[in-house]
């Protein structure tokens, strides 16, 4: 079947999450062409849609784009596919993606996956998505069409076809004034700060046993000396100790350091589905039964009071100071 | 004003998820349950709302008859009453339940005339969809912004704020509006032992609505493979510190 692709942008070209979902979208077409959209431009990224198997890209021109306005972004996307003939619509499962989709699936009333890891085309389609931030997964028949699904990202490998640029045609889709009442008025800079967890190279994170907020002075400093940011697990947010930036779990931040050194974390399911990009994890934890055992590279078994500080002698102790 | 909250009921999964012998959910016998993590703090926006404004907050909730608790809960940290979607515990799919929700916000607001704000979370912690909150406010004919860690009421209008690279972007929405919203919008508080004995007393106004095929059809539930891992045990107690250490310096962050 035809699969229209919406396309992702960012600064510096495609989003690499929009090059995941191709590699899905060209599953799902199953030999049948991929056709792309962007809003507000977009054209010179044919080339590199091109090489990801796409053979049209559409591109909606209206002034209007300039702001994000997820239903003015919906609207193009639904004409695109009538327009394109498409059987099915992807997209990357990030934030924007899923949002776009469900307004998509709201206007023509049909039925939407988020965040699939695998889609087979047929009537109906078979998905494979996420449940509980990556926990579990469910296989389920996608009814309706045009079929309507986001592909979970970093699940699915891009894979570049070494195809001829695609084939560029701009429409001006229909909008009425009603489609850009919600809509991005300002963008706010955040605070200049350490190091943002979501991009640290080095995670040091603590659950309840720190004990209280000024426990987390020695994961503070080990931190510190790894030049790593702090987290922490969903009930010391709760409690109030820390801020919820520093909550590394489903609903706070998910993170893909190269060392996470998890203090005091049970490993419940909450937690893992924000480590789960973590190429190494170190636990400390004082019970050798703990879950994160079972999902821990490393782990050292004592109170985390007398093990964290040591580690920071030790690193001290190793720079010669 | 008037203030509506969408919650579901989810189970508190531990370090392992069981499924039952029919792999069409998780094992819940040994678990408790609660409000998926991002309602809760639509709930305790509901209440500060109306703290401030004054008016009526009301809870939501489609769920089995065991979803007493968490509406028990709502009412516990300040919400005024609810409605309860008494669903026979079988899944309903995300296009069926903003098809319930809108009839049953209809139906609360021909009689008690209209929310100004319905929050939902941005996505439920089990199902993830992404999409009922969107739904109901297209069927309802009102703007919806979602995934958001700030809102704040400006006469006619409400700023919400959304997370974005290297900042936050800011919407500003007319009323009435759907909000959905995520987990560090707000710290909820803890529900007082006199407030829960309150929330016993508060009515809950309950329906059955009819469950229609699923669109989205769950077929079955999969346990992921290769999550299962051998931690190497570096040592017990401050004595595994130069291990530590040694295993930093190999990966070259130390």
């Amino acid at each position: 079947m035809t699969v229209l692709l919406l396309a992702e942008r960012t600064p510096e070209g495609l989003d690499e999450r929009t090059l995941q979902a191709a590699a899905l979208a060209r599953r799902v077409a199953g030999g049948e062409p991929v056709h792309a959209l962007t809003v507000g431009g977009g054209g010179e990224l044919a080339g590199e849609l091109g090489e990801h198997g796409v053979a049209t890209l559409h591109v909606a021109e209206d002034e209007a784009y300039a702001a994000y306005a997820p239903v003015a972004v919906a609207r193009a996307v639904a004409q695109a596919a009538a327009r394109a003939r498409a059987s099915a619509v992807v997209a990357a499962g990030t934030e924007r993606g899923n949002e776009v989709l469900a307004h998509v699936a709201a206007l023509v009333d049909q039925p939407f996956a988020a965040n699939c890891v695998e889609a087979t085309a047929g009537e109906p389609a078979l998905v494979t998505r996420v449940r509980w931030g990556g926990s579990l997964l469910e296989e389920a028949r996608l009814h309706g069409a045009p079929k309507l699904l986001t592909v979970q990202p970093h699940a699915v490998a891009a894979e570049p076809t070494g195809g001829p640029p695609a084939t560029v045609e701009p429409f001006a889709p229909e909008l009425t004034d009603a489609d850009l009442v919600v809509r991005v008025r300002e963008r706010v800079a955040a605070a200049a700060g350490g190091v943002s967890l979501a991009d640290a190279e080095v995670v040091v994170s603590c659950g309840r046993g720190a004990g209280s907020p000024e426990g987390f002075g020695i994961i503070e400093e080990l931190a510190g000396l790894l030049g790593g940011a702090v987290g922490c697990s969903r009930a010391v947010t709760m409690a109030g100790w820390r801020p919820h930036t520093d909550q590394v779990g489903q609903t706070g931040t998910k993170i893909a350091p190269d060392v996470y050194i998890a203090c005091g974390i049970s490993g419940a399911t909450q937690h893992m589905a924000g480590c789960r990009g973590a190429k190494t994890i170190i636990a400390v934890n004082i019970d050798p039964e703990a879950p994160i055992l079972a999902r821990a590279d490393y782990a050292v078994i004592g109170d985390l009071h007398e093990v964290v500080p040591a580690v920071s002698a030790e690193l001290r102790k190793a720079r010669g100071g | 004003m008037r203030v509506l909250v969408c919650v579901k009921r989810v189970p508190m999964t531990g370090g392992t998820i069981v499924l039952t012998e029919d792999a069409q959910a998780i094992e819940t016998k040994h678990l408790g349950f609660a409000v998926s993590p991002h309602e809760e703090c639509g709930v305790e926006e509901a209440v500060r709302l109306v703290e401030t404004h004054g008016g009526e907050s009301v809870v939501l909730t489609l769920g089995p008859p065991e979803a007493v608790e968490q509406l028990r809960e709502a009412m516990a940290l300040g919400i005024d009453r609810a409605i309860h979607l008494v669903s026979d515990g079988g899944e309903w799919d995300p296009q069926a339940t903003a098809a319930a929700i809108v009839e049953a916000i209809r139906s609360d607001e021909a009689a008690n005339g209209p929310f100004d704000l319905v929050f939902f979370g941005n996505e439920s912690a089990d199902a993830g969809g992404y999409q009922v909150g969107i739904r109901a406010a297209r069927a309802l004919g009102r703007p919806v912004a979602t995934g958001l860690k700030g809102v704040a009421l400006d006469g006619a209008a409400v700023r919400c704020e959304q997370e974005a690279a290297g900042g936050r972007d800011v919407y500003v929405l007319p009323l009435p509006a759907v909000l959905t919203v995520l987990e560090g919008l707000n710290l909820p508080r803890y529900p007082s032992v006199p407030a829960k004995l309150r929330a016993q007393r508060k009515p809950i106004d309950a329906s059955t609505p009819s469950r229609p095929d699923a669109r989205l059809e769950k077929l079955r539930l999969v346990v992921p493979e290769g999550q299962s891992k051998e931690a190497v045990i570096l040592g017990e107690g401050p004595g595994a510190a130069p291990a530590v250490v040694e295993v930093l310096q190999r990966i070259g962050v130390a």
